[in-house]
């Protein structure tokens, strides 16, 4: 070993002599060619953007914009209408609108054009997915510097509309959207859960609505109503479909039921901690329920709505932004009017909870992601057009469609905005009392509404909660063994699906641990180590030579 | 008989031969006449060889015929795999093993694929089968699988659940379209869902596309025998075929047609288009 050891150096000092001064020269200029390329690996890292002084309103601009909507037309038309509106003030700015109603599907499509360069210049998307675009360098616009911007930033001067300052921004919303410590989205409308319930059914079963529902009450209710007579239909409803419970998000569900009782879920710093006793709990709790049938999810029984306006649900948990489905007299419905039972009463609540003194629920909604393109004024047009949907003629209008509530305090306070909350049940259209119940409902809760930590691997995180769920009241129905065992069988199967094991993290707070590096990278190192170091003594010896030279 | 012409062909050839030629070319001729003649026996054995093995084919392809009859007899299922007829009485969340040939497939993604599939009986709609995209691209019209899954209910559709696994069989069988028209309005329909059916004399009564802007699903509202049906062109089906796509997205109120589709379920009938007829 040594031996080979020694013919490399005496190779080194053989070639070194050989090429002398030259070679260290060349082996500088490599090694700085090397750093400046590793620096932009990949050709899709473009270069950071800056602000230009001015918008050239000469220069004919396209700006794609991808657009999520509730499967509701009336938000289609105010997507238009305020592209209309836009361009009406910006002649030389075309958007284009490509809408879609799956947040995943913009992901998906969003991460396929990361790789081709052709990624949409604005979408509407979650701070999750975006953690996961910026694994790609400089592609999602890094807001900081624009946000502030005299001339163009929120509320700037050259802006030749009336968008709100960042004050007028919801601070606990514009924070939504930090990742690390700088912002990369700002949010457009804000929606959280909400409980909805067939109050004539629960005091008919005896019960009666709590302001806050806990969850052993819901439980509790929904096994009552299993019931049957002696036609098999069930007593409650004199059908043979009830589905008591019915959870849209079990994503959510998951997540919400952890916070409510501080248990682990992941940390900033991209830690995984949501497989833990407290999770196991939650499952056996719902696996019991689900053995029962007293409680369904959406991906196995379909929409809560659509059962609840049947009279064949009780307690439907969905979105606030899916109010408008939500009643037997709702705007919007996916069943024939003959199966819809008139006469039940619904009514909203927060999601059920651990500690009703301190209601907790997420905080969730669409957000604006703009990304980064090689013109700079493309880039001003679009972050231009992303503030133009803060305005208040789209917030109010947008925030009207369904259960959101307005991202700025600048429209929550306008009097518009305010005679629209205070006209609920004037008809069942825009003033629906169910819908502005359920706005209501966030604006009153906004201080205990939260969102999970953001980092590349945390939309993963947040679809392997949901499956657990998913999991386990699928094999409950299937009546498999649900024990300690199962679980333990269940959380290695799901970390194994989401790759949980292998998420690297990259929090808000940037402090990851990447742990040892590759031996690759290692021998690497040691070998550049051990080649400048040569190199070090090749030229003190030559140093030596010419001063002994010199003496 | 023939060896013997042979010979005596070589040896009078050797014979002339010798007579004008010296040794060495006498020796030259005799053995290649004597080559000739070998070869002439080689052919010889070699076509009574072919001849034999054709004959043997023949005889393999006609039983081959005859198994394959037995086993792509549709009506037929292997050991353990239930009947439609029991598949349909299955409960909710049972496990199910069924044999039947693919209609149609929506598009792979991510190793899933959602198959249209029939046999004799009845039609089946396998939601999300595990599937890789090799085996994907082998899944086309006529295919047999056996289909390992639980039996599922959503909005009214009877499916085979999220996740179930798949083999391929031997066998080919393509189910004709029934025309259901006079069951429109009845819960007969229902005893036709999942089928490839037509419909005939309808008339459009909307139609709208998902999301309001084309590049998706387009949804098709047709009055039949007085009574509204809904349609669907999944995109995730046939999406693909822009003709397709133009036609049923540019049809107009009051327009008569006939239309070929999978019976799908959403809280009620809900038909994947597959053709659509202007009359």
């Amino acid at each position: 070993m040594m031996k080979s050891v020694n013919g490399f150096t005496k190779k080194i000092r053989s070639t070194l002599s050989h090429l002398g001064r030259r070679a260290v020269v060349l082996f500088v200029l490599i090694s700085m060619c090397m750093t400046v390329l590793t620096g932009c690996h990949g050709s899709k890292n473009m270069a950071e953007f800056a602000v230009p002084d001015s918008f050239d309103t000469g220069k004919q601009i396209e700006v794609v914009f991808w657009a999520k909507n509730d499967t509701n037309a009336r938000q289609t038309a105010i997507y238009e209408k305020a592209v209309t509106d836009f361009e009406a003030l910006y002649p030389n700015v075309t958007v284009t609108i490509r809408l879609y109603n799956d947040y995943s599907k913009i992901y998906n499509d969003v991460i396929t054009n990361i790789a081709t360069g052709t990624t949409p210049n604005i979408c509407i998307t979650y701070p999750d997915h975006i953690a996961t675009y910026l694994t790609s360098e400089n592609q999602v616009l890094c807001l900081d510097d624009i946000m502030y911007d005299e001339k163009y930033g929120l509320g700037g001067s050259e802006l030749l509309y009336n968008g709100p300052t960042k004050d007028e921004m919801i601070d606990k919303y514009l924070n939504e959207g930090k990742i690390g410590e700088h912002y990369y989205a700002l949010p457009y409308m804000r929606s959280t859960e909400a409980l909805y319930i067939n109050k004539t059914y629960v005091e008919k079963l005896g019960y009666e609505v709590p302001d806050v529902v806990t969850w052993d009450y819901i439980w509790e209710v929904s096994e009552a109503a299993m019931a049957k007579g002696a036609d098999g239909n069930f007593t409650i409803n004199g059908q043979n479909v009830m589905i008591p419970f019915i959870y849209k998000s079990t994503d959510n569900m998951m997540i919400q039921m952890l916070r409510q009782q501080n248990a682990g879920y992941s940390t900033a710093a991209g830690e995984v901690n949501l497989f833990n006793d407290t999770t196991k709990e939650v499952l056996s709790t719902i696996s019991a329920h689900s053995a029962t049938r007293a409680f369904s999810t959406f991906k196995i029984s379909s929409y809560p709505a659509n059962f609840l306006n049947a009279g064949q649900c009780i307690f439907a948990v969905d979105s606030t932004a899916g109010s408008t489905w939500m009643g037997p007299d709702a705007p919007l419905s996916d069943i024939c009017s003959d199966d819809i039972i008139s006469g039940i009463e619904v009514v909203v609540r927060p999601i059920p909870q651990y500690d009703t003194e301190n209601p907790v629920m997420i905080s969730q909604g669409p957000s604006i992601c703009i990304f980064n393109k090689d013109d700079p004024q493309v880039v001003l047009a679009s972050w231009m057009f992303a503030q133009f949907l803060l305005t208040n003629e789209v917030q109010i209008a947008y925030a009207q469609t369904e259960g959101y509530i307005p991202v700025t305090s600048k429209a929550q306070n306008t009097q518009e905005y305010i005679d629209y909350l205070n006209n609920s049940g004037a008809d069942n259209d825009l003033y629906y009392d169910i819908k502005i119940a359920s706005t209501k409902l966030l604006l009153d809760n906004i201080d205990n509404t939260f969102v999970t930590p953001v980092f590349n691997g945390s939309a993963s995180v947040r679809d392997a909660a949901g499956q657990l769920i998913e999991k386990t009241v699928t094999s409950t129905r299937r009546k498999e063994t649900i024990d300690d065992a199962y679980f333990d069988e269940l959380f290695a199967n799901i970390q194994s699906l989401y790759r949980l094991d292998q998420i690297e993290g990259g929090g808000r707070d940037g402090a990851v641990d990447l742990g040892p590096l590759p031996v690759g990278a290692r021998v690497l190192l040691i070998s550049l180590g051990i080649v400048w170091l040569f190199i070090i003594i090749y030229q003190a010896k030559l140093l030596l030579f010419d001063n002994k030279r010199k003496r | 008989m023939k060896k013997f012409n042979v010979v005596l062909a070589a040896s009078a050839m050797a014979l002339a031969l010798a007579g004008c030629t010296s040794v060495d070319s006498v020796e030259d001729a005799v053995n290649e006449a004597v080559d000739n003649a070998v070869e002439q026996v080689e052919d010889t054995v070699e076509n009574a060889a072919d001849d034999l093995q054709d004959a043997v084919d023949d005889a393999q392809d006609a039983i081959d015929d005859v198994v394959d009859q037995i086993v792509d007899d549709p009506a037929v299922k292997s050991e353990g795999v239930i009947s439609y007829a029991d598949y349909v009485a299955a409960a909710v969340d049972d496990e199910v093993v069924i044999e039947c040939y693919v209609q149609a497939t929506q598009s792979w993604w991510d190793n899933k694929i959602s198959v249209y599939a029939a046999d004799v009986d009845g039609a089946y709609f396998i939601y999300n089968m595990e599937c890789s995209e090799e085996d994907a691209a082998k899944l086309t019209e006529g295919t047999k699988i056996k289909v390992t899954g639980f039996r599922a209910e959503w909005a009214g559709e009877v499916e085979v659940a999220e996740g179930a696994t798949f083999e391929f069989l031997d066998g080919n069988y393509v189910a004709a379209a029934k025309d259901v028209t006079e069951f429109v309005g009845t819960d007969d329909l229902a005893n036709y869902i999942n089928q490839k059916v037509t419909f005939t004399g309808a008339t459009v009564k909307a139609v709208s596309y998902k999301n309001d802007t084309p590049g998706d699903d387009i949804y098709v509202t047709l009055t039949i025998n007085d009574v509204d049906v809904e349609f669907c062109l999944e995109y995730y089906l046939n999406g693909s075929d822009e003709e397709f796509y133009n036609l049923v997205g540019g049809l107009e109120e009051g327009t008569t047609v006939d239309v070929e589709c999978f019976l799908y379920w959403y809280n009620g009938a809900d038909g994947h288009l597959t053709a659509v007829t202007v009359k």
